[in-house]
C-alpha cells in the first residue's frame, strides 16, 4: 500500500510485518521513532506474540537480544552512534555466537564533540565485528532491506545491521510502498534456528575456545559472510519476484558503463550525487555512480567490475579514518588493486554537514581536471581550522578546541548547511 | 525405654542425615533422580565453594522446574571450570555470553520463552542467571538492576567469594574490608582492602522490592535448597546471594570451606536471611556466637591482622560491622543475648 510516512515509521511497519517475537528498545536519537512506533504497535496488539522490552542501556538491549535469539525468538533492536558503541562488546558477541538478530542503525556521528546528526562513523566503526551491514539509499529501500535482512540473517545465522542515514532518512516523510502481510509471509518463512536453548536437547553455548580451534571458528564467520555475498543478490531477485521492485543487492550502478569517472558512496547521499551526475551528463561529462549497499560483506568483485573501465574513482564517504583518511576508500582501493586508475578519497557530510549539489559539482569538476588530491575534506572551513591551529601554536592553555572553534564561528544557526 | 529420639544435627554441623528422614523430606541432592546439572569432572579447585553452591542451587532449581530450566552464566570461574570444551559439565541448556550482561541474557531467554509459550511452541521453561560477585555486584550491576526493576521472570544467583578469583584474586565491590587481594596488598599504613561504604547487593535487591531476595551459604545446604525451591515457586525477579568461600583467593585450607562459610554466618559477618517484596521475612539465627577472629584467622588474606603486633583496631572495626549485622537483622535470639 502506498502511503506518505516517516522513514522511521516505515521501518517500524516493515519490522512489524516480519513477525518479530522480541524487541528491545533503548532511546537514542535518531533511531527513537522506530522503537516508539513498534512499542505502540505491540501495546495496541497490532503485532501479535511479541515481547517489547524497555531496557536500561544499549548494552542490555543487545544482551537481551542475544538471550532471546539463542532461545529461538526472532529478535530486533535499533540503535545509533554512542548507543552502538556502548553495546559493542555484545555486538561482537552476537556475531561470534552466530545469532541472527536484526538491528537498525540510524547512522549518526560519534563524539566528542557530541553531535546528533548524520554520518557513517558509528556503523563503520563496527566494520570488523562480524555483522552484515546493509546501507539503504531511500526510505523505500530501508523498509525493504529490513524484510530481506531477517531472511538473510536467519539463512546464514549471522546478525544484520540495516544502516539508514539518521534524520535524512529516519525523519523524512516520503512516499513508501508498504507491503501486505501475505507478501512478507510469502517471502520470509518462520525462524528455524540452527542452535537453540531447549531443555529437550540441552546444549552448552558460549564455551571457551582455545588456540586449537579459534582460527577455525573465526574462519567460519568469514565463510558465512562469503555465503551472504552469494545470497544477497539472490534474495534481492526473490524479493523482486514477490514485491515487484528492485531493492537491496550488493551494489547499485548508475551510468557506470561508459564512465571515465565513477563516484562511489553509500546511503542517502547517492540521490544528490545522481542528480549532480545527471546535470554533468547533460553537459557531456562521462561520469557515473556506484552505490554500495552491502558494506559487509564487501563486494570486491562487483566493485572491481564497475570500476574497470573508468580512469578515476572518487570515493565520497561520510566517515573518517583518523590518521589515514577514508574507511570505505580503503575497501574500494582493495577492489581496485591492479587496475590502472586514480583514486580520490573525499570525506564529506561529517556530523550532518549538508552535501550540496553545488559542492559536488565543484568537487567532480576538480577531479575531472586532475586538480583533486588524494584526500579532500569537502567544504572544510580552513579559516576556522587555521585559527585554532594558530591558537594552539601560540598558547599552551589554549582551552577546549571544539568550544574555541564554535566561538570563532560565532552565533549562527546550527551549521548543517 | 528402648526408644531413643533421633538427633538430626551431628555435633558441630548442620548436616542432616538423609537416611533418617522420610523420602519427601530428603534433600534434592540425596535423591538418586537428581539432575547432576553441574556434573562431575569439571576443573574447579579442591574445596571450591562456588562449585558446591552451584551444584546444589541448580539441581534444586531443576527439581523445582521439573527438568525444564535454562541457565545463563557470566564469565568467571564457574564458566571457565565448567566448560573446557569439548567437555562441558552442564547437563542443562546453558549459555555464556559476556561478563557483564548475564541478567540481561536471562531477560532475553525469559522473553523468548513467554512468546514461545503463547504460541504453543514451548512448555513452561524457567530461567536461572548466575555469576560471581564481580559479574554481579560490579560489571553486571546495571543489567541486574534493570532486570529487577522490570521484574523479569528470572532467578539470579550470585556466588560471592569476595573477589575476582578467576583473574588472579583482585578486589571487587564485594571484597570485605582489610582483606588482601592482588590489588589491595597488605602493605602501607592501611594494609588490605579499604573500609568503604560496602555494597551489599541483597539489600539493594530488596530496595527494588522484587518478590524474593535471599542470602545463603554453602554451610547450610538444606537452607540453600529450600531458598532456591521457594524462589522457583515464585514468578518475577528473584535474587539469591550465596557466600562461597574460595580456598585460593582467601588463602584457606580446602577442607575449611564449609567451616568458613559457617563461621561467616555465626560471627554475623554474613547475615543469612530471606525477604519478600522488600521486607525481611526470616533469618537464620546464630547458633553459637563467635568472635570475628575465629573466622579471620583461618584465612591468609587477613594474615596481616595477626602479625607480631595484632591490628586490634582493624579487628575491632570488623567486629563492629558484624555486630551491626547482628542487630540489624536480629541474628541472635533475645535469650542468647
Amino acid at each position: 500500500m502506498l502511503k506518505q510516512t516517516e522513514g522511521s515509521h516505515a521501518v517500524a511497519e516493515a519490522v512489524a510485518l516480519c513477525r518479530p517475537e522480541v524487541i528491545c528498545a533503548y532511546p537514542i536519537s535518531p533511531q527513537t521513532h522506530i522503537v516508539e512506533g513498534l512499542g505502540e504497535m505491540v501495546k495496541a496488539g497490532e503485532v501479535a506474540n511479541c515481547e517489547f522490552i524497555n531496557v536500561e542501556s544499549e548494552f542490555a538491549a543487545m544482551s537481551v537480544a542475544i538471550g532471546s535469539s539463542a532461545t529461538g525468538a526472532r529478535t530486533y533492536t535499533a540503535t545509533a552512534s554512542q548507543g552502538l558503541l556502548f553495546m559493542v562488546e555484545a555486538v561482537y558477541n552476537a556475531a561470534g555466537l552466530g545469532l541472527p538478530i536484526v538491528m537498525t542503525v540510524a547512522n549518526r556521528a560519534i563524539g566528542a564533540p557530541i553531535n546528533i546528526w548524520n554520518d557513517h562513523s558509528d556503523s563503520l566503526s563496527q566494520r570488523d565485528c562480524g555483522w552484515i551491514q546493509l546501507f539503504a539509499e531511500t526510505n523505500q529501500e530501508a523498509l525493504d532491506l529490513h524484510i530481506q535482512a531477517f531472511k538473510l540473517a536467519e539463512e546464514v545465522s549471522l546478525p544484520v545491521m540495516v544502516c539508514m542515514d539518521g534524520f535524512i532518512l529516519t525523519h523524512a516523510y516520503e512516499r513508501v510502498d508498504v507491503p501486505t502481510q501475505e507478501q512478507v509471509d510469502a517471502f520470509l518463512p518462520p525462524y528455524e534456528p540452527r542452535q537453540v536453548l531447549d531443555p529437550k536437547e540441552p546444549v552448552s553455548i558460549g564455551a571457551m575456545v582455545g588456540p586449537e580451534a579459534f582460527s577455525e571458528v573465526r574462519y567460519l564467520a568469514h565463510a558465512k559472510q562469503m555465503q551472504a555475498l552469494e545470497r544477497i543478490p539472490q534474495l534481492a531477485e526473490q524479493f523482486k519476484t514477490v514485491f515487484g521492485r528492485d531493492s537491496g543487492g550488493l551494489t547499485h550502478s548508475y551510468l557506470v558503463d561508459d564512465a571515465d569517472i565513477v563516484v562511489v558512496a553509500m546511503g542517502s547521499v547517492l540521490g544528490t550525487i545522481k542528480d549532480t551526475v545527471d546535470e554533468m551528463r547533460q553537459e557531456g561529462q562521462r561520469i557515473g555512480v556506484l552505490g554500495i549497499t552491502s558494506y559487509r560483506p564487501f563486494p570486491l568483485d562487483c566493485v572491481r567490475a564497475a570500476l574497470q573501465n573508468a580512469q578515476r574513482v572518487v570515493v565520497l564517504e561520510k566517515s573518517l579514518a583518523v590518521g589515514i583518511g577514508g574507511i570505505l576508500s580503503t575497501d574500494v582501493r582493495m577492489a581496485m588493486s591492479g587496475l590502472q586508475l586514480r583514486g580520490h578519497t573525499v570525506v564529506a557530510g561529517l556530523g550532518g554537514r549538508a552535501i550540496t549539489r553545488k559542492s559536488l559539482r565543484g568537487l567532480f569538476n576538480k577531479a575531472i581536471s586532475g586538480e583533486l588530491g588524494h584526500l579532500t575534506f569537502l567544504d572544510l572551513d580552513w579559516n576556522v581550522v587555521n585559527k585554532q591551529l594558530e591558537r594552539e601554536r601560540t598558547t599552551r592553555r589554549s582551552g577546549p578546541a571544539a568550544e574555541s572553534m564554535l566561538r570563532d564561528i560565532g552565533v549562527v544557526a546550527a551549521r548543517i548547511g | 525405654m528402648s526408644f531413643q529420639p533421633v538427633h538430626f544435627y551431628q555435633t558441630g554441623t548442620f548436616t542432616v542425615g538423609n537416611r533418617l528422614l522420610s523420602a519427601e523430606e530428603r534433600s534434592v541432592q540425596a535423591n538418586v533422580e537428581r539432575t547432576n546439572s553441574l556434573n562431575s569432572g569439571h576443573r574447579a579447585c579442591q574445596g571450591c565453594g562456588e562449585a558446591l553452591g552451584a551444584r546444589y542451587a541448580i539441581d534444586a532449581a531443576m527439581n523445582a522446574a521439573r527438568g525444564r530450566l535454562i541457565a545463563a552464566n557470566a564469565t568467571g570461574c564457574l564458566e571457565v571450570f565448567s566448560t573446557p570444551y569439548p567437555e562441558t559439565s552442564w547437563q542443562i541448556p546453558w549459555i555464556h555470553s559476556l561478563f557483564g550482561n548475564t541478567a540481561a541474557i536471562g531477560t532475553g531467554i525469559a522473553a523468548a520463552i513467554k512468546i514461545k509459550r503463547q504460541k504453543g511452541q514451548m512448555d513452561d521453561v524457567r530461567v536461572v542467571a548466575q555469576g560471581g560477585d564481580g559479574g554481579t555486584t560490579d560489571i553486571g550491576f546495571g543489567c541486574l538492576s534493570g532486570m529487577f526493576e522490570r521484574n523479569d521472570d528470572v532467578l539470579y544467583i550470585c556466588y560471592d567469594n569476595g573477589g575476582y578469583m578467576n583473574t588472579g584474586v583482585q578486589r571487587s565491590s564485594a571484597t570485605p574490608p582489610a582483606a588482601r587481594t592482588a590489588t589491595t596488598m597488605p602493605v602501607g599504613p592501611e594494609p588490605g582492602n579499604n573500609f568503604g561504604q560496602g555494597k551489599f547487593v541483597p539489600a539493594i535487591a530488596m530496595a527494588h522490592e522484587i518478590p524474593y531476595v535471599a542470602t545463603a551459604t554453602v554451610a547450610d545446604l538444606r537452607d540453600l535448597e529450600y531458598k532456591v525451591t521457594k524462589a522457583m515457586g515464585m514468578r518475577g525477579a528473584r535474587y539469591i546471594h550465596i557466600l562461597v568461600p574460595c580456598p585460593l583467593g582467601w588463602g584457606a585450607a580446602s577442607q575449611d570451606t564449609i567451616k568458613l562459610a559457617r563461621l561467616a554466618k555465626e560471627t554475623g559477618i554474613f547475615p543469612v536471611f530471606e525477604a519478600e517484596n522488600g521486607d525481611v521475612t526470616g533469618v537464620l539465627k546464630i547458633r553459637r556466637p563467635q568472635p570475628v577472629e575465629e573466622y579471620l584467622k583461618l584465612q591468609k588474606r587477613y594474615a596481616h591482622l595477626f602479625g607480631k603486633k595484632p591490628a586490634v583496631e582493624t579487628i575491632a572495626r570488623l567486629q563492629a560491622a558484624a555486630d551491626k549485622n547482628i542487630r540489624k537483622y536480629g541474628l541472635l535470639d533475645q535469650e542468647a543475648n
